[in-house]
Protein backbone atom coordinates (compact mmCIF):
# COMPACT_ATOMS: atom_id res chain seq x y z
CA UNK A 1 0.00 0.00 0.00
CA UNK A 2 1.57 3.39 -1.34
CA UNK A 3 3.00 5.44 1.78
CA UNK A 4 1.48 8.77 0.68
CA UNK A 5 -0.34 9.44 4.15
CA UNK A 6 0.86 8.78 7.44
CA UNK A 7 -1.25 5.47 8.69
CA UNK A 8 -3.47 5.81 11.56
CA UNK A 9 -3.90 1.99 11.85
CA UNK A 10 -1.72 -0.55 10.42
CA UNK A 11 -2.26 -4.04 11.12
CA UNK A 12 -0.31 -6.60 10.13
CA UNK A 13 -0.88 -10.53 9.44
CA UNK A 14 -3.45 -10.99 12.39
CA UNK A 15 -4.90 -14.18 13.43
CA UNK A 16 -7.58 -14.86 15.49
CA UNK A 17 -8.20 -18.87 16.91
CA UNK A 18 -11.11 -19.33 19.16
CA UNK A 19 -11.17 -23.05 21.14
CA UNK A 20 -8.78 -25.67 21.06
CA UNK A 21 -8.62 -29.26 20.11
CA UNK A 22 -10.99 -30.40 18.14
CA UNK A 23 -13.83 -26.86 18.56
CA UNK A 24 -10.85 -24.80 17.21
CA UNK A 25 -12.08 -22.25 15.26
CA UNK A 26 -9.30 -20.00 13.02
CA UNK A 27 -11.44 -16.56 12.74
CA UNK A 28 -9.05 -14.49 11.03
CA UNK A 29 -5.80 -16.09 8.95
CA UNK A 30 -3.62 -13.42 8.30
CA UNK A 31 -5.27 -10.09 8.02
CA UNK A 32 -3.09 -7.27 6.52
CA UNK A 33 -4.66 -3.36 5.80
CA UNK A 34 -3.31 -0.03 6.62
CA UNK A 35 -5.82 3.06 6.95
CA UNK A 36 -4.68 6.49 6.28
CA UNK A 37 -5.16 9.63 8.87
CA UNK A 38 -9.35 11.01 7.50
CA UNK A 39 -9.88 7.74 5.76
CA UNK A 40 -13.20 6.01 5.34
CA UNK A 41 -12.10 2.42 5.07
CA UNK A 42 -14.83 -0.43 4.44
CA UNK A 43 -14.34 -3.92 5.13
CA UNK A 44 -17.18 -6.20 3.69
CA UNK A 45 -18.00 -9.70 4.34
CA UNK A 46 -20.46 -12.48 4.94
CA UNK A 47 -21.34 -13.25 8.39
CA UNK A 48 -18.52 -15.59 9.38
CA UNK A 49 -16.06 -13.76 7.13
CA UNK A 50 -14.54 -12.81 10.40
CA UNK A 51 -15.26 -9.35 9.76
CA UNK A 52 -16.32 -8.21 13.30
CA UNK A 53 -14.07 -10.52 14.62
CA UNK A 54 -11.18 -8.17 13.22
CA UNK A 55 -13.31 -4.74 14.72
CA UNK A 56 -13.11 -6.65 18.25
CA UNK A 57 -9.79 -7.11 18.38
CA UNK A 58 -8.89 -3.67 16.91
CA UNK A 59 -10.77 -2.09 19.89
CA UNK A 60 -9.85 -4.23 22.55
CA UNK A 61 -13.09 -6.35 23.13
CA UNK A 62 -11.41 -9.57 21.62
CA UNK A 63 -7.87 -9.75 23.44
CA UNK A 64 -6.84 -13.47 21.84
CA UNK A 65 -5.38 -12.00 18.61
CA UNK A 66 -1.96 -12.26 16.91
CA UNK A 67 -0.30 -10.44 15.24
CA UNK A 68 1.12 -6.38 15.28
CA UNK A 69 -1.73 -3.69 15.64
CA UNK A 70 -0.25 -0.14 15.35
CA UNK A 71 -2.36 2.78 16.26
CA UNK A 72 -0.68 6.04 15.06
CA UNK A 73 2.37 4.35 15.00
CA UNK A 74 2.32 2.57 18.38
CA UNK A 75 1.31 -1.25 19.29
CA UNK A 76 -2.64 -0.94 20.25
CA UNK A 77 -3.08 -2.15 24.31
CA UNK A 78 -4.05 -5.76 24.37
CA UNK A 79 -6.50 -4.47 27.10
CA UNK A 80 -8.08 -0.77 26.40
CA UNK A 81 -6.32 1.98 28.64
CA UNK A 82 -7.65 5.73 28.80
CA UNK A 83 -5.00 6.85 26.48
CA UNK A 84 -6.58 4.14 23.75
CA UNK A 85 -10.23 4.98 24.61
CA UNK A 86 -9.66 8.72 23.66
CA UNK A 87 -8.14 7.95 20.23
CA UNK A 88 -10.58 4.91 19.38
CA UNK A 89 -14.12 4.55 20.17
CA UNK A 90 -17.04 1.97 18.25
CA UNK A 91 -20.60 2.39 17.22
CA UNK A 92 -21.94 -0.44 17.56
CA UNK A 93 -24.72 -2.39 15.35
CA UNK A 94 -27.74 -2.33 17.08
CA UNK A 95 -29.28 0.75 18.68
CA UNK A 96 -31.76 -1.22 20.76
CA UNK A 97 -29.31 -3.71 22.77
CA UNK A 98 -26.33 -0.98 23.25
CA UNK A 99 -27.56 1.77 25.38
CA UNK A 100 -28.17 0.81 29.11
CA UNK A 101 -31.95 0.46 29.63
CA UNK A 102 -32.04 2.20 32.67
CA UNK A 103 -29.65 5.42 32.19
CA UNK A 104 -30.90 8.49 30.86
CA UNK A 105 -28.77 9.84 27.82
CA UNK A 106 -27.25 12.62 30.24
CA UNK A 107 -25.87 9.72 32.46
CA UNK A 108 -24.74 7.84 29.37
CA UNK A 109 -23.10 10.70 27.90
CA UNK A 110 -21.46 11.91 30.95
CA UNK A 111 -19.55 8.70 32.07
CA UNK A 112 -16.94 9.02 29.91
CA UNK A 113 -16.42 12.44 31.03
CA UNK A 114 -16.44 11.41 34.31
CA UNK A 115 -14.13 8.56 33.77
CA UNK A 116 -11.46 10.88 32.35
CA UNK A 117 -12.13 13.58 34.72
CA UNK A 118 -12.84 15.79 31.31
CA UNK A 119 -14.75 19.21 32.78
CA UNK A 120 -17.12 21.40 31.46
CA UNK A 121 -19.62 18.29 31.35
CA UNK A 122 -22.80 19.83 31.01
CA UNK A 123 -21.40 22.46 27.75
CA UNK A 124 -20.05 19.30 26.21
CA UNK A 125 -22.84 16.86 26.33
CA UNK A 126 -25.04 19.76 24.66
CA UNK A 127 -23.07 20.54 22.60
CA UNK A 128 -22.31 16.85 20.92
CA UNK A 129 -26.00 16.56 21.37
CA UNK A 130 -26.92 19.13 18.79
CA UNK A 131 -23.29 17.72 16.59
CA UNK A 132 -25.65 14.47 16.02
CA UNK A 133 -29.16 16.50 15.57
CA UNK A 134 -30.78 16.03 18.98
CA UNK A 135 -32.04 18.85 20.84
CA UNK A 136 -31.76 19.36 24.63
CA UNK A 137 -35.32 17.75 25.25
CA UNK A 138 -33.78 14.41 24.56
CA UNK A 139 -31.15 15.03 27.83
CA UNK A 140 -33.43 13.36 30.20
CA UNK A 141 -34.56 10.37 28.21
CA UNK A 142 -34.35 6.68 28.96
CA UNK A 143 -33.74 4.47 25.22
CA UNK A 144 -37.18 3.26 25.69
CA UNK A 145 -38.28 7.10 24.76
CA UNK A 146 -36.46 7.19 21.63
CA UNK A 147 -37.11 5.79 18.27
CA UNK A 148 -34.11 3.70 16.21
CA UNK A 149 -32.82 5.80 15.01
CA UNK A 150 -32.59 8.63 17.39
CA UNK A 151 -30.67 6.05 19.23
CA UNK A 152 -28.24 5.41 17.28
CA UNK A 153 -27.80 9.42 17.27
CA UNK A 154 -27.18 8.93 20.79
CA UNK A 155 -24.53 6.08 20.38
CA UNK A 156 -22.68 8.33 17.88
CA UNK A 157 -22.87 11.11 20.36
CA UNK A 158 -21.61 8.64 23.09
CA UNK A 159 -18.74 7.67 20.42
CA UNK A 160 -18.06 11.84 20.18
CA UNK A 161 -17.39 12.23 23.96
CA UNK A 162 -14.16 11.78 24.05
CA UNK A 163 -13.45 13.40 20.97
CA UNK A 164 -11.35 10.47 19.59
CA UNK A 165 -9.39 10.17 16.13
CA UNK A 166 -11.14 6.89 14.94
CA UNK A 167 -13.94 5.34 14.80
CA UNK A 168 -14.90 1.73 14.58
CA UNK A 169 -18.68 1.64 12.44
CA UNK A 170 -19.75 -2.08 12.91
CA UNK A 171 -23.31 -2.16 10.90
CA UNK A 172 -24.58 1.26 12.36
CA UNK A 173 -27.65 0.99 10.34
CA UNK A 174 -28.35 -2.18 9.80
CA UNK A 175 -31.36 -2.35 12.23
CA UNK A 176 -32.74 0.84 10.44
CA UNK A 177 -35.28 1.69 8.04
CA UNK A 178 -33.95 2.85 4.84
CA UNK A 179 -35.00 6.73 5.41
CA UNK A 180 -33.65 6.53 8.58
CA UNK A 181 -30.32 5.19 7.35
CA UNK A 182 -30.05 7.89 4.82
CA UNK A 183 -30.20 10.31 7.69
CA UNK A 184 -27.53 8.56 10.32
CA UNK A 185 -25.32 7.67 6.97
CA UNK A 186 -25.50 11.66 6.04
CA UNK A 187 -24.92 12.01 9.68
CA UNK A 188 -21.60 10.52 9.60
CA UNK A 189 -20.56 11.96 6.64
CA UNK A 190 -20.82 15.33 7.68
CA UNK A 191 -18.93 14.88 11.07
CA UNK A 192 -16.16 13.22 8.93
CA UNK A 193 -16.21 16.60 7.14
CA UNK A 194 -16.31 18.56 10.18
CA UNK A 195 -14.04 17.03 12.45
CA UNK A 196 -11.95 14.98 10.01
CA UNK A 197 -12.42 11.40 11.70
CA UNK A 198 -11.00 8.54 10.10
CA UNK A 199 -13.73 5.58 10.04
CA UNK A 200 -13.36 2.13 9.79
CA UNK A 201 -16.84 1.04 8.53
CA UNK A 202 -17.52 -2.90 8.65
CA UNK A 203 -21.16 -3.80 6.71
CA UNK A 204 -22.11 -6.43 4.26
CA UNK A 205 -24.08 -3.75 2.31
CA UNK A 206 -21.88 -2.93 -0.56
CA UNK A 207 -24.35 0.22 -1.54
CA UNK A 208 -23.40 1.80 2.05
CA UNK A 209 -19.47 0.90 1.47
CA UNK A 210 -19.61 2.61 -2.05
CA UNK A 211 -21.66 5.81 -0.22
CA UNK A 212 -19.34 5.99 2.25
CA UNK A 213 -15.68 4.58 1.66
CA UNK A 214 -12.18 5.47 -0.45
CA UNK A 215 -11.01 1.85 0.14
CA UNK A 216 -12.27 -1.73 0.89
CA UNK A 217 -11.24 -5.16 1.72
CA UNK A 218 -13.22 -8.18 1.01
CA UNK A 219 -13.70 -11.08 3.47
CA UNK A 220 -14.19 -14.30 3.18
CA UNK A 221 -14.10 -17.56 5.50
CA UNK A 222 -11.30 -15.06 7.59
CA UNK A 223 -8.76 -13.85 4.71
CA UNK A 224 -8.71 -10.85 2.71
CA UNK A 225 -9.38 -11.94 -0.41
CA UNK A 226 -9.22 -8.65 -2.29
CA UNK A 227 -8.27 -5.11 -1.47
CA UNK A 228 -9.47 -2.37 -3.82
CA UNK A 229 -10.24 0.74 -3.84
CA UNK A 230 -14.05 2.00 -4.31
CA UNK A 231 -14.16 3.15 -7.90
CA UNK A 232 -13.50 -0.52 -8.75
CA UNK A 233 -16.80 -1.60 -6.77
CA UNK A 234 -18.94 1.63 -8.49
CA UNK A 235 -17.80 0.56 -12.14
CA UNK A 236 -17.66 -2.68 -11.67
CA UNK A 237 -14.19 -4.49 -11.82
CA UNK A 238 -13.42 -6.14 -8.88
CA UNK A 239 -10.92 -9.31 -9.91
CA UNK A 240 -11.52 -11.79 -7.54
CA UNK A 241 -14.56 -14.14 -8.57
CA UNK A 242 -15.95 -14.46 -4.69
CA UNK A 243 -16.06 -10.33 -4.93
CA UNK A 244 -17.50 -10.51 -8.45
CA UNK A 245 -20.31 -12.57 -7.43
CA UNK A 246 -21.04 -10.85 -3.80
CA UNK A 247 -21.32 -7.89 -6.26
CA UNK A 248 -23.48 -9.21 -8.91
CA UNK A 249 -26.20 -10.60 -5.71
CA UNK A 250 -26.15 -7.09 -4.31
CA UNK A 251 -27.08 -5.67 -7.32
CA UNK A 252 -30.51 -7.37 -7.33
CA UNK A 253 -32.37 -10.75 -8.11
CA UNK A 254 -31.10 -12.54 -11.20
CA UNK A 255 -32.67 -15.76 -11.87
CA UNK A 256 -30.06 -16.67 -14.43
CA UNK A 257 -26.97 -15.49 -12.51
CA UNK A 258 -28.08 -17.81 -9.35
CA UNK A 259 -27.53 -20.61 -11.87
CA UNK A 260 -23.70 -19.65 -11.85
CA UNK A 261 -23.22 -19.19 -7.92
CA UNK A 262 -19.72 -20.88 -6.65
CA UNK A 263 -18.86 -22.08 -3.21
CA UNK A 264 -15.79 -20.63 -1.81
CA UNK A 265 -14.29 -21.87 0.74
CA UNK B 1 -55.97 -13.41 -15.19
CA UNK B 2 -59.59 -14.13 -15.63
CA UNK B 3 -60.37 -15.06 -11.65
CA UNK B 4 -58.10 -13.51 -9.55
CA UNK B 5 -56.88 -15.61 -6.52
CA UNK B 6 -57.48 -13.17 -4.39
CA UNK B 7 -59.58 -10.05 -3.90
CA UNK B 8 -59.48 -8.18 -0.83
CA UNK B 9 -61.72 -5.01 -0.29
CA UNK B 10 -61.60 -2.65 2.12
CA UNK B 11 -59.93 -4.63 4.59
CA UNK B 12 -58.83 -2.96 7.93
CA UNK B 13 -57.36 -3.51 11.39
CA UNK B 14 -57.24 -1.58 14.25
CA UNK B 15 -56.35 -2.18 17.75
CA UNK B 16 -58.49 -0.12 20.57
CA UNK B 17 -55.96 0.81 23.41
CA UNK B 18 -56.63 2.70 27.06
CA UNK B 19 -54.47 5.51 25.09
CA UNK B 20 -55.66 5.42 21.91
CA UNK B 21 -56.74 3.82 18.95
CA UNK B 22 -54.16 2.61 16.11
CA UNK B 23 -55.07 2.23 12.41
CA UNK B 24 -52.46 -0.84 11.74
CA UNK B 25 -54.32 -1.30 8.36
CA UNK B 26 -56.95 0.95 6.84
CA UNK B 27 -59.32 -0.07 3.65
CA UNK B 28 -56.56 -1.96 2.02
CA UNK B 29 -58.18 -3.54 -1.48
CA UNK B 30 -55.97 -5.06 -3.76
CA UNK B 31 -56.37 -7.93 -6.25
CA UNK B 32 -53.63 -11.09 -6.63
CA UNK B 33 -54.03 -13.22 -9.59
CA UNK B 34 -51.07 -16.35 -10.55
CA UNK B 35 -48.26 -13.87 -10.00
CA UNK B 36 -45.81 -12.10 -7.85
CA UNK B 37 -46.90 -9.34 -5.69
CA UNK B 38 -44.10 -7.43 -3.56
CA UNK B 39 -45.51 -5.33 -0.73
CA UNK B 40 -42.91 -2.97 0.48
CA UNK B 41 -43.16 -0.11 3.41
CA UNK B 42 -41.07 0.54 5.90
CA UNK B 43 -41.75 -1.12 9.95
CA UNK B 44 -44.70 0.19 11.11
CA UNK B 45 -46.32 0.60 7.57
CA UNK B 46 -48.83 -2.61 7.94
CA UNK B 47 -47.29 -4.92 5.43
CA UNK B 48 -47.00 -7.42 8.39
CA UNK B 49 -50.71 -7.38 9.43
CA UNK B 50 -51.77 -7.35 5.95
CA UNK B 51 -50.47 -11.02 5.48
CA UNK B 52 -51.61 -11.93 9.17
CA UNK B 53 -55.22 -10.66 8.58
CA UNK B 54 -55.11 -12.48 4.85
CA UNK B 55 -54.61 -15.57 7.12
CA UNK B 56 -57.14 -14.83 10.02
CA UNK B 57 -54.08 -14.54 12.34
CA UNK B 58 -54.79 -10.88 13.89
CA UNK B 59 -54.93 -11.93 17.71
CA UNK B 60 -57.37 -10.76 20.12
CA UNK B 61 -57.66 -7.05 20.73
CA UNK B 62 -56.99 -6.36 17.29
CA UNK B 63 -60.09 -6.09 15.05
CA UNK B 64 -60.30 -6.82 11.84
CA UNK B 65 -63.07 -6.01 9.63
CA UNK B 66 -63.47 -6.04 5.85
CA UNK B 67 -66.07 -5.99 3.12
CA UNK B 68 -64.31 -9.44 1.88
CA UNK B 69 -61.20 -10.93 1.27
CA UNK B 70 -62.66 -13.79 -1.53
CA UNK B 71 -59.83 -16.65 -2.32
CA UNK B 72 -60.17 -18.72 -4.69
CA UNK B 73 -64.13 -18.24 -4.90
CA UNK B 74 -65.05 -18.11 -1.04
CA UNK B 75 -65.13 -15.20 0.88
CA UNK B 76 -63.05 -15.54 4.03
CA UNK B 77 -64.43 -13.31 6.25
CA UNK B 78 -67.89 -15.90 6.43
CA UNK B 79 -65.57 -18.63 7.22
CA UNK B 80 -66.03 -20.48 10.61
CA UNK B 81 -62.68 -20.84 12.32
CA UNK B 82 -62.90 -24.69 11.60
CA UNK B 83 -63.24 -24.20 8.14
CA UNK B 84 -60.11 -21.39 8.22
CA UNK B 85 -57.80 -24.12 9.77
CA UNK B 86 -58.41 -26.44 6.98
CA UNK B 87 -57.41 -24.01 4.64
CA UNK B 88 -54.40 -21.90 6.46
CA UNK B 89 -51.69 -24.30 5.72
CA UNK B 90 -53.20 -26.55 2.82
CA UNK B 91 -54.60 -23.55 0.27
CA UNK B 92 -52.88 -20.69 2.20
CA UNK B 93 -49.26 -20.90 3.84
CA UNK B 94 -46.99 -18.25 5.12
CA UNK B 95 -43.01 -18.09 5.18
CA UNK B 96 -41.65 -16.09 8.24
CA UNK B 97 -39.00 -13.93 8.78
CA UNK B 98 -36.68 -15.94 10.78
CA UNK B 99 -36.78 -20.02 10.92
CA UNK B 100 -34.47 -20.46 13.71
CA UNK B 101 -37.39 -19.00 16.08
CA UNK B 102 -40.58 -20.21 14.28
CA UNK B 103 -39.38 -23.50 14.05
CA UNK B 104 -40.02 -25.80 16.96
CA UNK B 105 -36.02 -26.17 18.27
CA UNK B 106 -36.89 -29.76 20.06
CA UNK B 107 -38.70 -31.30 17.51
CA UNK B 108 -36.60 -32.91 14.39
CA UNK B 109 -37.13 -30.39 11.16
CA UNK B 110 -38.43 -33.84 8.78
CA UNK B 111 -41.13 -34.58 11.65
CA UNK B 112 -42.20 -30.72 11.58
CA UNK B 113 -42.93 -30.91 7.94
CA UNK B 114 -44.33 -34.27 8.44
CA UNK B 115 -46.64 -33.11 10.79
CA UNK B 116 -48.29 -29.80 8.58
CA UNK B 117 -48.84 -32.90 5.87
CA UNK B 118 -50.48 -35.11 8.44
CA UNK B 119 -52.43 -32.39 9.73
CA UNK B 120 -54.60 -31.98 6.53
CA UNK B 121 -55.55 -35.33 5.75
CA UNK B 122 -53.94 -39.19 6.44
CA UNK B 123 -50.62 -40.14 5.51
CA UNK B 124 -49.11 -43.12 6.30
CA UNK B 125 -45.65 -42.72 7.90
CA UNK B 126 -43.76 -44.22 4.69
CA UNK B 127 -45.24 -42.46 1.92
CA UNK B 128 -45.13 -39.31 4.03
CA UNK B 129 -41.49 -39.95 4.60
CA UNK B 130 -40.99 -39.84 1.48
CA UNK B 131 -42.93 -37.12 0.49
CA UNK B 132 -40.80 -34.92 2.82
CA UNK B 133 -37.45 -36.04 1.11
CA UNK B 134 -39.24 -35.22 -1.88
CA UNK B 135 -39.83 -31.75 -0.88
CA UNK B 136 -36.50 -31.29 0.74
CA UNK B 137 -35.08 -32.12 -2.83
CA UNK B 138 -37.29 -29.78 -4.58
CA UNK B 139 -36.04 -27.11 -2.75
CA UNK B 140 -32.33 -28.07 -3.33
CA UNK B 141 -30.61 -29.71 -0.16
CA UNK B 142 -28.52 -31.99 -0.81
CA UNK B 143 -28.45 -34.12 1.89
CA UNK B 144 -32.40 -34.62 2.86
CA UNK B 145 -32.04 -37.60 4.79
CA UNK B 146 -29.47 -35.85 7.15
CA UNK B 147 -31.72 -32.62 7.41
CA UNK B 148 -34.45 -34.83 7.81
CA UNK B 149 -32.96 -36.19 11.15
CA UNK B 150 -31.56 -32.71 12.49
CA UNK B 151 -32.68 -29.61 14.77
CA UNK B 152 -33.13 -26.48 13.44
CA UNK B 153 -30.06 -25.52 15.30
CA UNK B 154 -28.06 -27.65 13.53
CA UNK B 155 -28.88 -26.21 10.05
CA UNK B 156 -27.17 -22.59 8.59
CA UNK B 157 -29.91 -20.02 8.22
CA UNK B 158 -30.29 -20.36 4.68
CA UNK B 159 -30.66 -24.39 5.30
CA UNK B 160 -33.40 -23.60 7.88
CA UNK B 161 -35.05 -21.26 5.54
CA UNK B 162 -35.18 -23.67 2.83
CA UNK B 163 -36.96 -25.92 5.57
CA UNK B 164 -39.11 -23.53 6.09
CA UNK B 165 -40.26 -22.94 2.51
CA UNK B 166 -40.31 -26.99 1.86
CA UNK B 167 -42.80 -27.23 5.36
CA UNK B 168 -45.32 -24.71 3.16
CA UNK B 169 -45.27 -26.17 0.03
CA UNK B 170 -45.47 -29.50 0.81
CA UNK B 171 -49.14 -28.98 0.99
CA UNK B 172 -49.41 -27.63 -2.41
CA UNK B 173 -50.71 -24.37 -1.90
CA UNK B 174 -52.63 -21.81 -3.72
CA UNK B 175 -51.37 -18.95 -2.25
CA UNK B 176 -47.91 -18.42 -0.36
CA UNK B 177 -47.37 -15.20 1.97
CA UNK B 178 -44.11 -14.71 2.51
CA UNK B 179 -43.02 -11.96 5.34
CA UNK B 180 -39.41 -11.16 4.83
CA UNK B 181 -38.49 -14.60 4.15
CA UNK B 182 -34.90 -14.03 3.48
CA UNK B 183 -33.64 -9.92 5.03
CA UNK B 184 -31.96 -12.60 7.46
CA UNK B 185 -29.22 -14.00 5.04
CA UNK B 186 -26.55 -13.48 3.44
CA UNK B 187 -26.64 -12.18 -0.05
CA UNK B 188 -25.77 -15.11 -2.00
CA UNK B 189 -27.76 -17.44 0.18
CA UNK B 190 -30.82 -14.76 -0.74
CA UNK B 191 -30.48 -14.87 -3.74
CA UNK B 192 -30.42 -18.88 -4.00
CA UNK B 193 -33.78 -18.95 -1.40
CA UNK B 194 -35.09 -16.62 -3.78
CA UNK B 195 -34.47 -18.36 -7.11
CA UNK B 196 -36.02 -21.73 -5.29
CA UNK B 197 -39.24 -19.74 -4.05
CA UNK B 198 -39.34 -18.27 -7.70
CA UNK B 199 -38.70 -21.54 -9.54
CA UNK B 200 -41.84 -23.37 -7.43
CA UNK B 201 -43.97 -20.23 -7.81
CA UNK B 202 -43.90 -20.44 -11.29
CA UNK B 203 -44.07 -24.25 -12.12
CA UNK B 204 -46.96 -24.71 -9.60
CA UNK B 205 -49.03 -21.73 -10.69
CA UNK B 206 -49.13 -20.31 -7.05
CA UNK B 207 -49.68 -16.61 -6.40
CA UNK B 208 -47.09 -15.04 -4.02
CA UNK B 209 -47.03 -12.19 -1.58
CA UNK B 210 -43.48 -11.18 -0.84
CA UNK B 211 -43.30 -8.57 1.72
CA UNK B 212 -39.99 -6.97 1.95
CA UNK B 213 -38.27 -3.58 2.99
CA UNK B 214 -36.39 -3.90 0.53
CA UNK B 215 -37.58 -2.12 -2.54
CA UNK B 216 -34.55 -2.97 -4.50
CA UNK B 217 -35.25 -6.53 -4.12
CA UNK B 218 -38.86 -6.64 -4.72
CA UNK B 219 -37.93 -4.28 -8.07
CA UNK B 220 -35.92 -7.12 -9.40
CA UNK B 221 -38.35 -10.05 -7.58
CA UNK B 222 -41.47 -9.38 -8.38
CA UNK B 223 -44.29 -8.78 -10.86
CA UNK B 224 -46.14 -6.07 -9.37
CA UNK B 225 -45.49 -3.97 -6.38
CA UNK B 226 -47.54 -1.85 -3.72
CA UNK B 227 -46.05 0.37 -1.28
CA UNK B 228 -47.60 0.80 1.96
CA UNK B 229 -47.44 3.69 4.18
CA UNK B 230 -48.98 4.10 7.64
CA UNK B 231 -51.40 1.04 7.06
CA UNK B 232 -52.68 2.62 3.45
CA UNK B 233 -51.73 1.27 -0.11
CA UNK B 234 -49.99 4.83 -0.99
CA UNK B 235 -49.08 3.57 -4.75
CA UNK B 236 -49.29 0.75 -6.89
CA UNK B 237 -47.15 -0.12 -9.97
CA UNK B 238 -45.61 -2.84 -12.28
CA UNK B 239 -42.02 -3.69 -10.66
CA UNK B 240 -40.31 -2.64 -13.84
CA UNK B 241 -41.89 0.77 -13.55
CA UNK B 242 -40.40 1.06 -9.91
CA UNK B 243 -38.30 3.90 -10.74
CA UNK B 244 -41.19 5.86 -12.46
CA UNK B 245 -43.33 5.96 -9.00
CA UNK B 246 -44.75 9.31 -8.21
CA UNK B 247 -46.24 9.33 -4.76
CA UNK B 248 -43.88 11.61 -2.54
CA UNK B 249 -43.35 9.04 -0.05
CA UNK B 250 -42.55 6.26 -2.81
CA UNK B 251 -40.24 8.73 -4.64
CA UNK B 252 -38.83 9.43 -0.96
CA UNK B 253 -37.82 5.99 -0.19
CA UNK B 254 -36.21 5.44 -3.71
CA UNK B 255 -34.09 8.24 -3.19
CA UNK B 256 -32.78 7.84 0.44
CA UNK B 257 -31.39 4.61 -0.80
CA UNK B 258 -27.80 4.62 -1.16
CA UNK B 259 -26.74 3.14 -4.56
CA UNK B 260 -23.20 1.20 -5.76
CA UNK B 261 -23.18 2.54 -8.96
CA UNK B 262 -23.87 6.05 -8.82
CA UNK B 263 -22.84 7.37 -5.65
CA UNK B 264 -24.54 11.18 -4.13
CA UNK B 265 -22.94 13.41 -2.57
CA UNK B 266 -26.03 13.53 0.56
CA UNK B 267 -28.53 11.30 0.60
CA UNK B 268 -32.40 12.30 0.30
CA UNK B 269 -34.44 12.34 3.36
CA UNK B 270 -37.71 11.68 3.91
CA UNK B 271 -39.81 14.45 4.90
CA UNK B 272 -43.01 13.11 6.24
CA UNK B 273 -46.26 14.47 5.08
CA UNK B 274 -49.26 13.67 7.48
CA UNK B 275 -51.67 14.87 4.24
CA UNK B 276 -50.43 11.02 3.03
CA UNK B 277 -52.41 9.29 5.94
CA UNK B 278 -55.17 11.33 5.12
CA UNK B 279 -55.46 10.35 1.52
CA UNK B 280 -57.82 7.67 0.32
Amino acid sequence: MADLAPSLLDVRNLHVVFGHGHHKVHAVRGVSFAVAKGECFGIVGESGSGKTTVLRSLCGLNTHWEGEILIDGRPAPRHPDRAFCRTVQIVFQDPYGSLHPRHTVDRCLREPLEIHDIGDRDKRITETLQAVGLDKSFRYRYPHQLSGGQRQRVGIARALMLEPKLLFLDEPTSALDVSVQAEILNLLVRLRKERGFTYILVTHDLAIISHMCERLIVMNVGRVVEAMPVTALRERTPENPYTQQLLQASLGYDRKAVERYQTFD
Amino acid sequence: MDQPLLRVENLSVRYVTPTGTVDALKKVSFELGREKLGVVGESGSGKSTLGRAILKLIPRPGQVSAERIEFMGRDLTRVSEAEMRRIRGKQMTMILQDPKFSLNPVMRTGDQILEALSVHGRIGRRPGHKRVLDILKAVRIRDPERVYNAYIHELSGGMGQRVMTAMMLVTNPMLLIADEPTSALDVTVRMQVLAIIDDLVTQRGMGLIFISHDLNLVGSFCDRILIMYGGRIVESCRAADLHKVTHPYSRGLLESLPSIEEPKAVLATLKRDPAWLAGP
